[in-house]
């Protein structure tokens, strides 16, 4: 049966393939990105920054004289491909830190791997549960949802906004933001009038916009990643609705203001400074690492850099700087180090670790930035 | 619950109804030739918006020209569809079909994410964006096209299927295929028909629809899952039923997610599904022999 | 019976080699891996029974999967149960919701009862995303607490064996039931469904028997997939999760019960070797299933079977031939 056979013989040649591993006096460390799946649109970029970044410090002599060596697994945003790879990785790889997952679900079913094979891991999502309690081995990169919120709320207060509508994306990253709005809002004194879910997939949100219209809210809060946020922009335009619209953090990429078009205009959101690096004064101590990132990668890869590709460069970036700055990459110092990081500009933020902190941002790692004209303006 | 805001809610339900309705008569069309669900039925209404976002954004060709390139080419997919996935299968049981065409829509989607990427896409809308406002609510210049254009579709199939030899033939198929064959009908040519007819349809559906929606590689799993609720619900079989399907589904869920609650919208159309399916499963228009034990 | 005898002797070899699998395996990872064959392939039999032997179809199984492990994750982790009540109960949750469904929807046929079970399934997905409060919504419900024997939790390992012993009982009770009175019935049951009536079998209590029994085990390899991951999450447990098993078992080979375990190890750890390929793994799965389906109709196990019989026949016909010549 020479369809078998020929079957039998790819598959033993995938075999060997796959489970080579190779022996070097490399220092290897791994990533597990959703690169492919719904939340390729982290990983893509995310992978693509680790490998622009492993040439680039491989050109410049390596890490202490020794080559890096970066090993990309992709969980297709799936939990257990994730688990499987992340025991590759440790196991058949023998990787001295794991970067990643991209997404919190995946980060929360591979976290108590790490303690017991005494490697750190360092994820690029932002869920609290991951570093609150905090779990020695496990740390994260990303501006928490508290953050966001907290500014946003600040800003509304501001312009002397009371009533607040929610309307949130029905997936981990839309239910975490959900979570921390409905606890801030009342707290931050203001009153929250409706809350409303709609999916990842939808594609009209007119019925949720009708609903909260009929609330008369003094200003709208969607929290999603794309393109469903750029519908209810285009909704509430469509639907002749005035009312101040706030987007999170999750839309701070060209591709939302593509999406949207017109309906853009005006919106006001937190975000980090990557996407306006050119506005921030020379002395800003981010500016020269964001400008110089924004004009690698699209150099290197044709696009747009992206927010959340810079969660990547941090991640690697601070275990690279705990392995310098300690001189050694072995798991348990490269744990110990990035908790004595102190001052290390980010793409996120500036971060500052320590045994109780294993995010190392706050609020102000955001900075209110509002779309003008087609393109992002800082707001303050 | 004001009577603007319940106008509203119908009115999007009925865009988005068209949504299904035209994914559903792709169903019923080639259920009816072979008795055959195609589960890639999604697929090629995705098609007709991505292929249209390419040939207007990568040949940078002017809207029109990329539409009417789109459908014909997504038509032939769904001859390519026919004649390397389904022929070589014929004559299997019911089952096999499903998982191959379930095979089929994998492999398109991979295809799809494969050479255009994972990106959404929008079209421009055929005739600007200013909604017109109707009692209270808004309309959408993009929401007259997509129903104007579905109404347009079901009174060619209709005169298709019940004037012309070849609609006649079709049906005739589907009564039943040995006895078609013995008064000359060419049964293997029907369905490849049948399955150009359905990719027409869908590929219309996805070109009239991305203005609205937007489009990206992975739009059609939903579509065509909600596609195959319409079917039921109008009565697997009747092309009309499918379109009605389609268009009370979206009305039900747009309600649904006003009214009740939009965390549980989706669940709320499965579940008058279930409820019909469990005392009339025929659906609402379909003949009452639909089978129960 | 000489088929069931045969049966039962495939079924030794397979528990022979799952019990030594782990002497020829290195570290963590590919046990993993084989310990998620295995839960796939307690549901994949299951679904075997149920769609291949008893015709009917099933497109929301996942859902049985997920009653299963939420419904263990809440008792033992929310509640504080101890973990073999917890496991009970999650089976019998799941087979008891398969029976309230199956009542009603076993009296469809085809496309519609299709339908009804892709609508349930659905259905649960979405419960399990929106219900926050119970199931931690989709970011997950984490700290499911691993059996424990005399104190200390059950390590991966000892896990496994759990795992695959339970794979093989639930194997054993299959063959069984095919080599039974129920089999029996239910292939008549599948060859027309009036003729079997007419000889005077329950048409409607078989279904729903195999129905519910396909849904316990579903909702056995659930609680078994909650305490061995300890985390589970609603994205495991939906749609494209019910087309992944339907693949096995039809990939498997419809009406051969180890087929199905074949086709749930080839279909788990195919990603795992298509891993070098990323961007082109979806298309290739598809590809994978279009031609398995147009040349390979019965399924893995047709295929196997139709080598071993190849292969016997050259062996035969060299040794005639020698023969032929000596004479």
């Amino acid at each position: 049966m020479t369809i078998a056979r020929a079957a039998a013989l790819a598959l033993a040649a995938l075999l060997a393939l796959a489970g080579c591993s190779k022996e070097s006096d490399s220092v290897k460390i791994g990533a597990v990105l959703s690169v492919t799946g719904p939340a390729s649109f982290l990983g893509e970029p995310e992978k693509n920054t680790l490998l622009m970044l492993q040439d680039e410090i491989n050109a410049k002599g390596g890490i202490e004289g020794r080559k890096l060596e970066i090993v990309v697994y992709d969980d297709e945003s799936d939990v257990n491909k994730c688990v499987m790879a992340a025991r590759k990785l440790l196991d058949q790889d023998k990787v001295v830190a794991v970067l990643g997952p991209s997404i919190s679900g995946n980060t929360l079913a591979i976290m108590k791997l790490f303690g017991p094979a005494k490697t750190p891991l360092v994820s690029c999502s932002a869920s609290e549960k991951i570093i609150s309690p905090v779990d020695p081995w496990v740390f994260n990169t990303p501006q928490l949802d508290r953050h966001a919120v907290l500014r946003i709320l600040q800003d509304a207060k501001k312009k002397g906004y009371a009533k607040i509508a929610i309307l949130t994306v029905s997936d981990g990253y839309g239910q975490s933001g959900r979570a921390v709005l409905q606890e801030l809002t009342p707290a931050q004194g203001l009153t929250l009038v409706a809350d409303e879910v709609f999916g990842p997939k939808d594609t009209d949100m007119t019925a949720q916009l009708t609903k909260i219209k009929a609330a008369a809210p003094d200003a709208i809060v969607c929290w999603g990643t794309n393109p469903g946020p750029a519908v209810v922009a285009r909704n509430r335009v469509q639907l002749g609705i005035d009312t101040p619209l706030y987007m999170s953090h999750g839309v701070a990429s060209k591709k939302f203001i593509e999406l949207a078009g017109d309906a853009a205009e005006g919106i006001v959101l937190p975000a980090g400074r990557l996407i306006v690096a050119g506005q921030l004064p020379d002395d800003n101590p981010q500016k020269a690492l964001l400008v110089g990132y924004a004009e690698q990668y699209a150099k290197r890869f044709n696009a747009p850099v992206s927010t959340f590709g810079g969660h990547g460069w941090d991640a690697l970036m601070l275990t690279v700087n705990a392995i310098r700055a300690g001189k050694s990459a072995k798991p348990q110092d490269i744990r110990d180090n990035l908790e004595k990081t102190s001052g290390f500009p980010g793409t996120a933020g500036i971060y500052t670790y320590s045994p109780k902190n294993h995010n190392g941002l706050d609020e102000n790692a955001f900075v209110m930035v509002v779309i003008s004209k087609g393109d992002w303006k800082i707001a303050e | 619950m004001d009577p603007a805001s319940i106008l509203q809610y119908c009115i999007t339900g009925l865009t988005v109804g068209s949504t299904y309705g035209l994914a559903a008569l792709g169903f019923t069309i080639i259920f009816n030739t072979t008795g055959v669900i195609n589960f890639a039925q999604g697929e090629f209404v995705m098609l007709g918006g991505m292929v249209s976002v390419f040939a207007l954004r990568g040949l940078g060709l002017p809207e029109p020209v990329a539409v009417a390139l789109a459908v014909p080419a997504v038509t032939l997919a769904g001859a390519l569809v026919e004649r390397l996935a389904i022929r070589p299968a014929s004559g299997r049981p019911a089952m096999d079909l499903i998982i191959i065409t379930i095979g089929v829509s994998i492999l398109i989607r991979g295809l799809v994410m494969l050479v255009w990427g994972k990106d959404t896409h929008a079209l421009p809308p055929f005739s600007g964006e200013t909604p017109i406002p109707f009692l209270g609510a808004a309309l959408m210049p993009q929401s007259l096209w997509v129903l104007s254009i579905t109404l347009a579709l079901l009174a060619g199939l209709k005169y298709f299927f019940s004037a012309t030899l070849h609609g006649k033939a079709m049906l005739a198929c589907s009564h039943d295929a040995k006895a078609a064959s013995l008064v000359g009908i060419g049964v293997r040519r029907m369905v490849l028909l049948s399955f150009m007819i359905s990719a027409f349809v869908g590929a219309v559906g996805g070109v009239i629809l991305a203005p609205l929606t937007m489009t990206s590689f992975d739009v059609g799993v939903l579509l065509g899952l909600k596609g195959f609720a319409a079917c039921i619900l109008g009565g697997l079989g009747n092309p009309f039923g499918a379109a009605a399907g389609g268009l009370i589904l979206g009305v039900l869920e747009s309600l649904g997610a006003g009214l009740i609650s939009s965390a549980y919208k989706d669940a709320i159309a499965f579940v008058i599904l279930l409820a019909l399916l469990f005392v009339r499963p025929s659906g609402l228009f379909g003949a009452k022999d639909a089978k129960r034990v | 019976m000489g088929g069931f005898r045969a049966d039962v002797l495939r079924l030794c070899a397979l528990a022979a080699a799952l019990g030594l699998a782990p002497l020829a395996l290195s570290g963590g990872y590919h046990l993993t891996v084989l310990t998620m064959c295995c839960l796939h392939a307690m549901i994949a039999v299951g679904l075997n029974l149920l769609v291949g032997h008893a015709g009917q179809i099933s497109l929301g199984h996942a859902g049985f999967y997920g009653l299963g492990a939420y419904t263990t994750a809440v008792l033992t982790s929310t509640l504080g149960l101890p973990v073999p009540l917890g496991m009970a109960a999650g089976v019998l949750a799941a087979a008891a919701v398969a029976f309230l469904v199956g009542v009603p929807s076993l009296k469809l046929t085809g496309h519609y009862l299709a339908m009804a079970t892709l609508g349930f399934g659905i259905i649960l997905s979405i419960l399990f995303n929106e219900t926050v409060a119970i199931t931690g919504g989709p970011s997950g419900f984490t700290g499911i607490p691993r059996p424990a024997v005399a104190g200390t939790p059950l390590g991966d390992l000892a896990y496994y064996f759990i795992v695959a012993g339970s794979l093989c009982l639930v194997l054993l009770l299959s063959l069984n039931l095919l080599h039974s009175r129920l089999g029996r019935a239910l292939r008549a049951l599948h060859t027309s469904e009036k003729a079997a009536q007419a000889m005077g079998i329950d048409v409607a209590r078989h279904k729903l028997f195999v129905f519910v029994l396909s849904a316990g085990f579903a909702g056995l390899a659930g609680v078994l997939y909650a305490h061995y991951l300890t985390f589970i999450a609603p994205a495991s447990f939906g749609f494209s999760f019910s087309v992944e098993l339907i693949v096995m078992v039809v990939l498997g080979g419809m009406t051969s019960l180890l087929g199905s375990v074949l086709g749930a190890f080839f279909l788990t750890v195919l990603p795992e070797f298509l891993r070098v390929f990323e961007n082109v793994e979806v298309l290739l799965f598809g590809l994978i299933l279009v031609l398995c389906m147009l040349y390979l109709p019965g399924g893995l196990a047709g295929g196997l079977a139709a080598l071993t019989e190849r292969l016997r026949r050259t062996a035969l016909e060299r040794t005639r031939s020698r023969e032929a010549a000596d004479d």
